[in-house]
């Protein structure tokens, strides 16, 4: 995992027209685009398919992912599609189970992670002044900090552990690249003369936010989320690897840590590792190209011809 | 200038001091008692509890009053103090850490390096070359999205156990000693190809997408355009686009420190090998808290240190900024 | 030096289809000549400009001739130009306050690009130097970066780049639309003292605004949807109009001393037609208050008194 491979500062996206017809063309165009570009479609169908996965799978083969029901150490076949762990358990449902959680971990703590971002960077970069050099000095310092190294002496010391403290932890430090990115957009469009327009007919503060700032930035920002959630998701998965996820149920982190702690390297059983490591490689893969692909749509600029 | 520097320095002796209050404050705030899950898991006759029990609050000086505590904290960190180790039966943590050290950074220094200089460079000849663009775009997406860790287990898997050149565990051979022969040094180094070309895999891809990108931005800016208007040479708008995309590039590699490094962690633990990351995970597992605490502090002093050297090369590279501090702007 | 254009196409390509930016251009630049080229947004004459120098990935050269100098001008094909590019034909952008690069001194990138096309350096940048201080700045400048420019000293300095090797042929595209008023006028008589000083043989300035072309310009050269409607010397251009579109936009022109409740200001109204799929025949047609029967097939540019060239049916009539 490395930090988000792409969030360069880029000028803000032009205003939305007020014209409904041009509103209905703009809808066009970006489905148009959204349906051929094949970086979209690709990733789209990726993503899918672990979502159908996660939400199938575990119905398929309900119970408890952990439960030990088979052959110890067996090899994929057709009762167990992806084999059985050296204890017996059954490898696919701990990896759809797994899904479930992996995409848990990355939907709240990305989630909150976006919000404390959008939070921070929307007022840093409308107020200025003070409150966004204070702001700008807190971000520094959360972004310096490595933020695995905190949370695993965090989660250490948690005795019980679930998806949604892991992603609280997770929320809570992933954000301060997002906050700069969206600090910075959202400066270039406080000077719009739209947004002086609302300020001038009595508007307030938040409501400007809200109202003129982020549905023009909203392209920006669903596609910072994206980012985020890719990025919740990695670190979920190393957290887990580390012994230091949830305590309860699967995870496809802990799968991978469960696989090294007892010998599927030497013992050969590469099914137990194989399939969680592509699971997190393709889907946030996915979720990267899906970037792209989509600030293609939104920045025509970007599109090739 | 001076003040440019005095602030950076200032936001990370602040950032320090933060990380390693929050450090300090975490046994104290957590549910749980660390001293108790320490004697629930020492073997020693319940008439000795007591006993051990003051030992260890001694240890952690949770019998003084909370300031003082704090206040000890700072002295003995500053003395190079950092405690005890439980799980090691009582080595001092600063040795223990140091042991770890060279290994962690003979994994990360070389990684770094040499992944930042060869994923700018293709991805610079990706941005010109459709052909060999269509190989590196995939493979970089790849590279970058695929957890430290399971690219570590995949190398182990396919080097180690089915073809079998390299080995699987341990910084050097487990019969060996260290010592300046030959063979140690073989041995260390054939223990250290996979952890590294890990950690070199995933980086690569990273700054080989980025600088792509940041290429191909660079070559449609209105200078790069100029430029070719009055004829100059594909040569040197390449050579200005690939100048000024470094920039950013720069600052990405400060903000990837801390990431690489949690990488190299897991890495480690993989391979087994003898570094900070193997030693978290043993504290981890064994409750150790002197030690994890001791590893925070030193990773975080670390990155510190590193994102200041990057800041110093951003300022030697980007003739802006030096202009900037001179208040030279029109 | 001369120019002949004839029958000049430029499509660009676009997901929609080609947007025909130049569709059928013909005129003549006579040595020494300074030609406005003046129409609304998106009449093409940037496209003409550009496809004059730097053809970029999204146009095609659809048909039609360029002749340099009597010698054919290679404009479609990219290496071929290379030869011509800063020496013979430069161009002066419209981005220009954009165009230094921002991490290289000034002087540096001169002296860089000169090299790089394997023109020597030092007898260069003495001249270089001379005619920094002929517009008016330091010398200083040469050692500076562009950040430390404000945007009429980045002006200057791309000018002077632009023509430092003596091209017979310059372009200068829109540049005085970011500027203010006694700025453009400092530009416009620098431009013209390029010219006058030999620096520039002939210059093709396109603008907007038709008053700046007034004052520095032989002849111009009215553009509207792709095609050249009118091109006479300025003075006839401005006092006797013959292409109903030209006399619209030279009335438009508010005069100094009249005021608004004698003489109201009178715009177009209408806008110019898509290019996508140009509607057939005189494309002026519907907004003009002239228009009639005869409109309906495209009228082709006549010259209708010496140096006058007009295209209308009842121009011509």
């Amino acid at each position: 995992m490395t930090a988000p491979v792409a969030a360069p500062d880029r000028p803000a996206p032009e205003p939305t027209s007020a014209s409904s017809s041009e509103d209905v063309g703009r809808r066009r165009e970006f489905l148009h685009f959204a349906l051929r570009g094949p970086k979209v479609l690709i990733s789209g169908s990726i993503l899918l398919l672990f979502v159908i996965v996660a939400i199938v799978g575990p119905i398929i083969r309900p119970g408890d992912a952990n439960a030990f029901v088979g052959p110890l150490g067996a090899a994929p076949d057709g009762a167990y599609w992806f084999g059985t762990t050296t204890f017996g358990q059954d490898v696919f449902a701990q990896f759809a189970n797994g899904l479930r959680t992996t995409f848990g971990a990355g939907l709240l703590g990305g989630g909150l992670a976006a919000i404390i971002g959008m939070t921070i960077g929307f007022i840093a970069g409308y107020r200025g002044g003070l409150v966004d050099e204070i702001l700008g000095m807190v971000t520094n310092i959360v972004l310096v900090i490595p933020t695995l190294a905190l949370l695993i002496v965090v989660t250490a010391y948690l005795s019980a552990r679930g998806i949604v403290v892991e992603a609280l932890f997770i929320g809570l430090t992933s954000w301060p690249w997002a906050a700069r990115a969206i600090r910075a957009q959202t400066f270039s469009l406080a000077t719009r003369d739209f947004v002086d327009l609302a300020r001038m007919s009595g508007v307030r503060g938040l409501r400007v936010i809200f109202s003129e700032i982020a549905p023009n930035m909203s392209s920006y920002l669903f596609l910072s989320f994206i980012l985020l959630f890719g990025g919740a998701i990695l670190i979920a998965a190393s957290l887990d690897f580390i012994g230091l996820g949830p305590t309860e149920g699967s995870s496809l982190g802990l799968m991978m840590y469960n696989a090294v702690a007892w010998g599927a390297l030497p013992l050969g059983l590469w099914w137990w590792f194989i399939p969680p490591g592509i699971g997190i490689t393709a889907i946030v893969g996915a979720l990267y190209v899906l970037n792209v692909g989509l600030d293609e749509i939104f920045n025509p600029r970007l599109r090739e011809s | 200038m001076r003040r440019y520097f005095g602030r950076k320095l200032f936001v990370y002796l602040l950032t320090f001091f933060v990380a390693a209050t929050i450090d300090w404050l975490i046994p104290r705030f957590m549910p749980g008692n660390p001293v108790q899950s320490l004697l629930s898991r020492s073997h020693v006759t319940p008439e000795a509890l007591p006993s051990l029990q003051a030992y260890y609050e001694n240890l952690f000086g949770l019998d003084k009053p909370f300031l003082a505590q704090y206040a000890n904290f700072w002295g003995a960190m500053l003395h190079g103090d950092l405690g005890r180790s439980v799980y090691l039966s009582g080595s001092p943590v600063t040795e223990v850490i140091m042991g770890a050290v060279p290994y962690t950074l003979a994994l990360l220094i070389p990684a770094i390096l040499l992944s930042y200089w060869a994923g700018n460079k293709f991805g610079a000849m990706a941005a010109r070359r459709p052909l060999l663009d269509n190989a590196v775009l995939p493979i970089g997406y790849v590279l970058t999205a695929t957890p430290y860790m399971w690219l570590a287990i995949v190398i182990a898997w396919v080097l180690g156990t089915i073809v079998g050149i390299f080995p699987i565990s341990g910084g050097y051979s487990y019969s060996l000693e260290p010592s300046f022969s030959w063979t140690f040094i073989s041995s260390l180094l054939s223990h250290w190809v996979m952890p590294f070309m890990s950690l070199f895999l995933v980086q690569f891809g990273g700054w080989a997408i980025g600088m792509r990108n940041l290429i191909i931005y660079e070559l449609d800016a209105d200078y790069s355009r100029y430029l070719s208007a009055l004829g100059a040479p594909s040569k040197l708008v390449r050579r200005y686009a690939y100048r000024n995309a470094l920039l950013p590039q720069v600052t990405g590699l400060a903000l990837s420190l801390g990431v690489v490094v949690a990488g190299a962690l897991v890495t480690e633990i993989v391979f087994a090998y003898p570094g900070l990351g193997k030693l978290l995970l043993a504290a981890v597992q064994n409750e150790d808290y002197f030690l994890l605490q001791g590893i925070f502090l030193f990773v975080i002093v670390g990155v510190l240190i590193a994102n200041f050297l990057v800041d110093i090369a951003y300022v030697v590279i980007d003739p802006r900024t030096r202009v900037g501090m001179r208040g030279g702007t029109a | 030096m001369s120019l002949e254009v004839e029958d000049l196409r430029v499509y660009y390509r676009t997901l929609a289809g080609d947007v025909k930016a130049l569709d059928g251009v013909s005129f003549k630049l006579a040595d020494g000549e300074i030609m406005g080229l003046a129409g609304e947004s998106g009449c093409g004459k940037t496209t003409l400009g550009n496809s004059l120098v730097l053809l970029d990935g999204r146009m095609k050269h659809v048909g039609g001739s360029v002749k340099l100098d009597g010698a054919p001008l290679p404009i479609a094909n990219f290496k071929a130009m290379q030869e011509f590019r800063f020496k013979h034909i430069s161009v002066i952008p419209q981005y220009a306050m954009s165009a230094l690069n921002p991490t290289r001194k000034i002087g540096k990138m001169v002296e860089e690009l000169l090299e790089s096309r394997g023109i020597g350096g030092d007898e260069h940048r003495k001249e270089l130097e001379r005619r920094v201080q002929l517009v008016g700045l330091g010398v200083d400048v040469l050692d500076r970066y562009p950040i430390e420019l404000s945007g009429g000293m980045k002006q200057r300095v791309v000018m002077v780049v632009s023509t430092l090797l003596d091209p017979s042929l310059l372009i200068a595209d829109e540049i005085t639309s970011a500027l203010d008023v006694s700025s453009q006028r400092a530009v416009a008589q620098t431009l013209q003292s390029f010219r006058d000083k030999g620096f520039v043989r002939s210059m093709i300035v396109i603008t907007h605004d038709v008053s700046i072309l007034y004052q520095i310009s032989d002849t111009l050269a009215i553009m509207y949807a792709g095609k050249l409607v009118e091109k006479a010397p300025t003075q006839t251009v401005m006092e006797q109009p013959l292409h109903p579109y030209t006399r619209l936009l030279i009335s438009s022109l508010p005069e100094m001393g009249v005021r608004f409740a004698d003489q109201r200001l009178k715009g177009i109204p209408g806008t110019p037609p898509s290019l996508l799929n140009p509607p057939p025949g005189c494309r002026f047609r519907d907004r003009c208050p002239l228009a009639f029967a005869k409109c309906a097939e495209e009228p082709p540019l006549v010259e209708l008194a010496p140096g006058h060239s007009v295209a209308c049916w009842k121009a011509a009539s």
